[in-house]
């Protein structure tokens, strides 16, 4: 225990010391992942489920997803919560090109989710198919089965270009999000 | 040269690593893999093509690894009649690449043990096969009922949970169906196949440069490993060798490779036995370690840093110096958070006999790569043939014998720290001159790619048609080997570790749905 409390003492904020040979500019991700956050705390007061979906991606989107919850972007942080069940949900996250053994999961996922809903399509695939496009086995992008909000290209795109489509969604559709000087007052939406 | 007295002759490829190709019969298919499975070979890869358009008939082929080497065994099959003998009695993972070989180009293993369908579930008819020449691969469909025959377990108290296509977490879709009695699993049946998007058709008809790019994206976490195993079975079908920098530069993609997964893996298993600061850590240095991939090569996964011929970029003095220091200063990082794992009675409770696979289970179940060498199964393509530039880096391969959750993890930190070492060593001595040589294939030409990433071995068989254009390319995933392995895991186990021990694993879905 006194090891670990040790370490967490050392690496106080993410970057800190963890590579003492690099200069503390090292990524301007950094920098505006950072600019995003007091927006994001504006809008949401502190609360955003998102039920994410593999609709066939390559995993690349999924591993820069993974990174959200690491401490630099750190979006727990800012209450946003991946959450296992879409009734949980406010948000969803596709990514990938949509394969067609999962376009009935996908779908049935789409109308789990209670009203009203965001989708934010992750990555070249599930923006247009990417690569992949269409096919036999692929649906192609993620418009082609469920209503799509926001779309983040890049392949895979960085954590930071994922955070700003999640702020983009809640901006575009002002229905879900409050006044900015009432955010601590907003709850979601039951259905 | 001939193997184990066959008379069958075997063409060396044009390859770093020692790679042989022969055209077989139906009695020389049986007596080989016979022969390769008594000597102690493994099966890597089994996939079909269709060679009408050449003139031919339908093909099955194979590639064992043996001790001399790859075999690449081709067995030509009736058009009538497309059917060869079954290999599962001697390979038990030949058993779901027969079923995915069915499903993509409609040839049949005589006498399997199994026969369901495994990639096709209800997006295309039975009678559908995407990879014959007569099929575009364009076709739409109805969807079809797809009620898949699972094994059933019937007993007093026995009851299923059915998980996925959709999982709790942020990874990839498959399903999984526990049979259990009280938390205790007494069966685990998988199904995977939802993530085929239906990669091998989209080859193609694609040029080498275009397929580059695709074989990058089989598999997110290793595209380094893809596009290095692509690009070695393009160099070897057109006969050319990259220069040395290039292989040297291809060596440090593909440990960075190896220490970013490493890295993400130890994390999320401290955190999947409850210990969030082992995930807050470690995806720290994950996320550092990415950033400098970004800086040094322009992506932080590394995609499309290899093509054929060469590598894409090039890594200054300044930014290599930085690498290297980079590597030294995560060593002492991982090694004290290895101390915290290691004295950490918590973690090391849920670790120890969760998950465990024997060796002698491993070996008769072919479990390869990491999880392979944490059940005793000694194989790393960079000890076994040291190809350049590891012929001058003397790599030692981890083994444990224990083949649980625990081993895994200790596999894991080994490799983190040797490839720490490698990174090093490769910076330190990084050769000048070109980053790549021309390559450009017109004719009908064939060739292979084998390479050691991070989850295990990656193979790729290459063939292009008569105008260069690619005419058939195979990618194989060491996942078609370990996932059947997880099923005997997990037995015994309760469903609550499952995770945990699904994560030791860590194997992909996109890799070997294709």
């Amino acid at each position: 225990m006194w090891h670990i409390l040790k370490y967490i003492a050392r690496h106080r904020r993410p970057g800190a010391s963890a590579s003492p040979t690099r200069s503390p500019t090292l990524s301007p991700s950094r920098h505006r992942a950072h600019l995003i956050h007091p927006d994001i705390l504006a809008i949401l007061g502190r609360a955003l489920a998102i039920r994410h979906v593999d609709g066939g991606s390559c995993n690349g989107c999924e591993l820069e997803i993974h990174a959200l919850n690491n401490p630099y972007y750190n979006i727990e942080g800012l209450g946003i919560k991946f959450v296992a069940s879409p009734r949980h949900a406010d948000m969803l996250l596709v990514t990938g090109p949509v394969s067609r053994h999962m376009e009935l999961a996908l779908k049935r996922t789409y109308d789990a989710i209670p009203a009203p809903k965001l989708v934010v399509a992750i990555g070249d695939c599930g923006c247009t198919g990417g690569i992949f496009g269409e096919s036999y086995a692929s649906c192609g992008r993620v418009s082609n089965v469920i209503p799509v909000d926001v779309t983040v290209p890049g392949c895979p795109p960085p954590p930071a270009d994922i955070l700003a489509g999640i702020l983009t969604a809640l901006r575009v559709r002002p229905s879900l999000a409050p006044d900015e000087g009432t955010a601590s007052d907003f709850t979601p939406g039951f259905n | 040269m001939q193997f184990s007295g066959l008379d069958c002759r075997f063409e060396r490829l044009a390859a770093p690593l020692p790679m042989h190709r022969a055209r077989v019969d139906a009695t020389q298919w049986s007596a080989l893999a016979f022969a390769v499975a008594t000597t102690k070979g493994r099966l890597v890869s089994l996939w079909g093509s269709d060679r009408r358009a050449m003139g031919d008939g339908f093909a099955v082929a194979t590639a064992y690894a043996t001790a001399e080497g790859l075999l690449w065994v081709e067995l030509g099959l009736d058009v009538m009649r497309p059917a060869y003998p079954d290999i599962s009695r001697f390979f038990v993972p030949a058993l779901r690449m027969q079923r995915a070989a069915h499903d993509l180009v409609g040839i049949d293993a005589e006498d399997s043990v199994d026969s369901r369908q495994w990639l096709r579930h209800g997006a295309w008819p039975a009678d559908y096969f995407p990879l014959r020449i007569e099929n575009t691969g364009q076709e739409r469909f109805a969807p079809q009922p797809d009620n898949y025959p699972f094994v059933f377990v019937e007993g007093d108290g026995v009851h299923e949970i059915a998980v996925g296509p959709v999982h709790a977490g942020t990874i990839e879709p498959g399903h999984f169906r526990f049979s259990v009695v009280g938390e205790k699993v007494l069966r685990l049946e998988e199904r995977f196949g939802y993530t085929h998007k239906g990669i091998e058709r989209r080859f193609m008809g694609m040029d080498i440069d275009e397929g580059a790019r695709l074989a990058g994206r089989v598999s997110g976490d290793s595209t380094v490993a893809y596009a290095w195993a692509y690009a070695m079975a393009a160099e070897s079908a057109a006969g050319v060798a990259v220069p040395e920098r290039a292989a040297w530069l291809r060596a440090l993609l593909l440990e960075r490779e190896r220490v970013a997964n490493h890295l993400g893996d130890l994390g999320a298993l401290g955190n999947d036995a409850a210990f969030g600061f082992a995930l807050a850590q470690f995806s720290r240095l994950r996320e550092d370690w990415l950033r400098a991939n970004f800086e040094a090569f322009g992506h932080r996964l590394l995609m499309d840093c290899i093509r054929p011929g060469g590598v894409a970029r090039d890594l200054d003095a300044a930014a290599a110096a930085q690498l290297r220091r980079d590597a030294v200063a995560l060593v002492a990082e991982v090694a004290e958070l290895k101390d915290i794992y290691d004295e950490h009675a918590g973690l090391q409770d849920r670790f120890v006999t969760t998950g465990r696979v024997a060796p002698e289970l491993a070996a008769r179940f072919g479990l390869t790569g990491l999880a392979g060498r944490a059940s005793g199964q000694v194989a790393d393509l960079r000890v076994d043939f040291p190809w350049p530039p590891y012929d001058k880096l003397a790599v030692t391969a981890s083994t444990q014998f224990n083949g649980d959750v625990a081993a895994r993890v200790a596999v894991r930190f080994d490799e983190c720290f040797e490839s720490l070492r490698l990174i090093d060593a490769l910076l330190a001595a990084l050769p000048d001159g070109p980053l790549d040589v021309p390559i450009a294939i017109r004719d009908a030409a064939s060739g292979a790619g084998w390479i050691e990433g991070w989850r295990g071995e990656i193979f790729v068989a290459l063939e292009t048609d008569a105008r260069g254009r690619i005419a058939r390319c195979h990618c194989h995933d060491p996942s078609w080997q370990n996932w059947p392995v997880i099923e005997h895991a997990i037995i015994d186990n309760i469903v609550a570790d499952f995770p945990l021990i699904n994560k030791s694993f860590n194997l992909g879905y996109s890799a070997q749905d294709l």
